[in-house]
């Protein structure tokens, strides 16, 4: 691999991408905290693609069942993180269907 | 095309991804954009596994057909189980699904760790910076998945939701942690081309595996002292853990992508579980040694706080909320439990029909996640612009006629203001013993989380309801229909 970052350049990025961590969420306020944590959630569900690069590598059972599992677990936590977080965050709406009355939403 | 640019293309694919990521988040700012941003996120995720399952068909040597099989079979399996629980799980039950998420993430990061090491052990690849992101990859990556399994099961009530002392505590804790950091020493110092101690590839796997299996235990015997009440702080803690695990296998992947990705998220729980301790006024310490208070439910005496109980009826309760101007409800934990919300709603909505201002003060920890009573309220269809933070509602209080408290106990306790004594002191709380009149929905006059006496209960102005929260509201609501 030619284009490997060298280990103070990935230093600096994990370095900076906390900060940016922090920025971003000290703002959302604590109406969303739940949908808020598990989208975040959802983003460490990229250990997936590490899943899927140590299957690319893997060469003997122990490392194929290792893959595996990490692939199953990896793919559990992106695909439920994100539709779960959806399925929250649908539920926020600023006024019911109807003014005052959802009556006709609920028969 | 060449590794070279395949490489090239992965790693910009991953600038794109990282930048989704960061706009995701950003747009969870609004009730409004939240839902946005989150797919905006998810598009990146997307396109980052896609570009990632291309570039590893493409590569020079393509893939083995095991690894083809591995990835397809793995992401259907995981994607399908993940995909049917999501869309099955009750908002109530959220808490425990989103640790259980969040356990599968620890534990795919730990693995791949664990055999990242495996591949390079013995080769010049396996320098000290790579023995030391192996080694946090699995502890951090192990203590999550063990610690949030246990967590989701307290939430789910498969283990007990009380403090369980772990035999020999602090010791059996202590004793754990010197095994992982000797293992840990073992690793790094026998690292890289000029080792300080020479082992063999078996001795340095096992001593990982010995790391692992501290941590995995480290993680329940972490997990297990805690008390349900506590599990906001304890699943933010692990999701942030979750978010560093894979920041780790990212350094030892040397992926950007997984760096940033898990990075951010390490940041988001660190920051939530900050606010979720200082919303509960205590130290992280503190709360992982556990065990705090008396336990649920012991009987208060109320003598014993000077003051006398005053019971009121449903029919007094529902004509003092029919006749106010300004209703404030204080729903908590007991809400939650009970699967009140609903019923809490159409009692909102009744009360707003005959023109009264309703809303809702929502303490940062109630429910069992930050934030779990707006999800489950907002699942009950009230509107978000009537779900009202702490100190924004804290000013109404003195205006308000009426404060209903439904299932709240300690995050009312006036206590936390006035008596240093108090194990709760200075945790901030909602400012209800300020309404002109109250009335409080409770089985009993059981004792809070905390195991303290509530001076609210005994507050002249206040009436206590005994019933159940949900048969209370829903006796309340009949009640004031019929006036």
């Amino acid at each position: 691999m030619s284009a490997e970052i060298s280990l103070l350049a990935s230093l600096l990025i994990f370095v900076l991408a906390i900060l940016v961590g922090f920025e971003v969420i000290s703002k959302v306020p604590a109406t969303l905290h739940t949908p808020l944590m598990s989208g975040a959630n959802s983003i460490h569900g990229i250990v997936l693609i590490g899943a899927m690069i140590i299957a690319g590598i893997a060469d003997e059972p122990i490392g194929y069942i290792l893959a595996f599992i990490g692939v199953v677990f990896g793919a559990m936590n992106v695909v439920g993180g994100y539709v779960v977080t959806d399925r929250m965050l649908q539920m926020f709406r600023k006024r019911p269907s109807a003014p005052k009355s959802d009556a006709g939403k609920r028969a | 095309m060449s590794d070279e640019t395949l490489n090239t293309i992965v790693i910009l694919v991953g600038a794109l991804a990282a930048s989704a990521f960061v706009i995701g988040l950003h747009y969870m700012n609004s009730p409004a954009t939240a839902r946005t941003g989150n797919r905006i996120s998810a598009a990146g995720m997307a396109v980052a596994v896609v570009v990632t399952f291309l570039s590893l068909l493409l590569r020079e040597g393509g893939i083995s057909t095991e690894g083809l099989i591995i990835i397809v079979a793995g992401f259907l399996i995981g994607g399908a189980v993940g995909l049917f629980m999501a869309l099955r799980v009750a908002m109530t039950a959220m808490p425990q699904l989103v640790s259980l998420f969040n356990a599968v993430g620890g534990g795919a990061a730990a693995i791949v760790a664990l055999f990242d090491y495996g591949h390079v052990v013995g080769t010049p690849e396996e320098k000290i910076s790579t023995a030391i992101f192996v080694v946090l990859g699995v502890v951090i990556g192990s203590i999550t998945f063990a610690g949030s399994l246990i967590a989701s099961g307290k939430l789910q009530g498969l283990i007990s939701g009380k403090p369980i002392r772990v035999p020999g505590g602090t010791l059996t804790t202590a004793i754990l942690g010197i095994v992982a950091l000797i293992g840990t020493l073992l690793l790094v110092l026998s690292a890289g081309e000029a080792p300080v101690l020479a082992l063999g590839n078996e001795v340095k796997i096992l001593a990982l595996l010995v790391v692992f299996a501290a941590s995995l235990t480290f993680g329940v015997t972490m997990v297990l002292p805690i008390g349900g009440a506590d599990m906001p702080v304890v699943i933010s803690l692990l999701n942030s853990f979750t978010g560093t695990a894979a920041a780790m296998s990212g350094f030892v992947l040397e992926s950007p992508l997984l760096i940033i990705a898990g990075a951010l998220v390490g940041a988001a729980g660190g920051i939530l579980t900050k606010l979720m301790a200082d919303a509960m006024n205590r130290s992280l310490l503190n709360l992982m040694i556990g065990g705090f208070g008396g336990a649920e439910g012991t009987q208060a005496d109320p003598a014993a706080t000077g003051g006398t109980v005053r019971e009121v009826g449903v029919d007094d309760a529902a004509i003092q909320l029919a006749y106010a101007q300004n209703v404030i409800i204080v729903p908590g934990y007991g809400l939650a439990v009970a699967q009140a919300q609903h019923a809490c709603r159409e009692l909102g909505d009744v009360l707003e029909d005959r023109g009264i201002n309703v809303s809702y003060a929502i303490h940062p920890v109630a429910g069992r996640m930050p934030g779990h009573m707006n999800v489950l309220l907002a699942e009950a269809n009230v509107p978000y612009p009537q779900l009202k933070e702490m100190d924004d509602i804290n000013p109404e209080f003195p205006r308000c006629d009426v404060a209903l408290v439904i299932g709240a106990n300690d995050v009312t306790n006036p206590v936390a203001r006035t008596d240093k004594s108090s194990p709760i002191y200075g945790m901030p709380i909602l400012d209800v013993d300020e309404a002109r009149s109250i009335i409080v929905i409770k089985r009993s006059m059981g004792r809070g989380y905390a195991g303290i006496d509530n001076s609210l209960y005994t507050n002249p102005k206040t009436g206590m309801l005994f019933a159940d929260a949900k048969a209370g509201l829903e006796n309340l609501l009949a009640a004031v229909k019929a006036l």
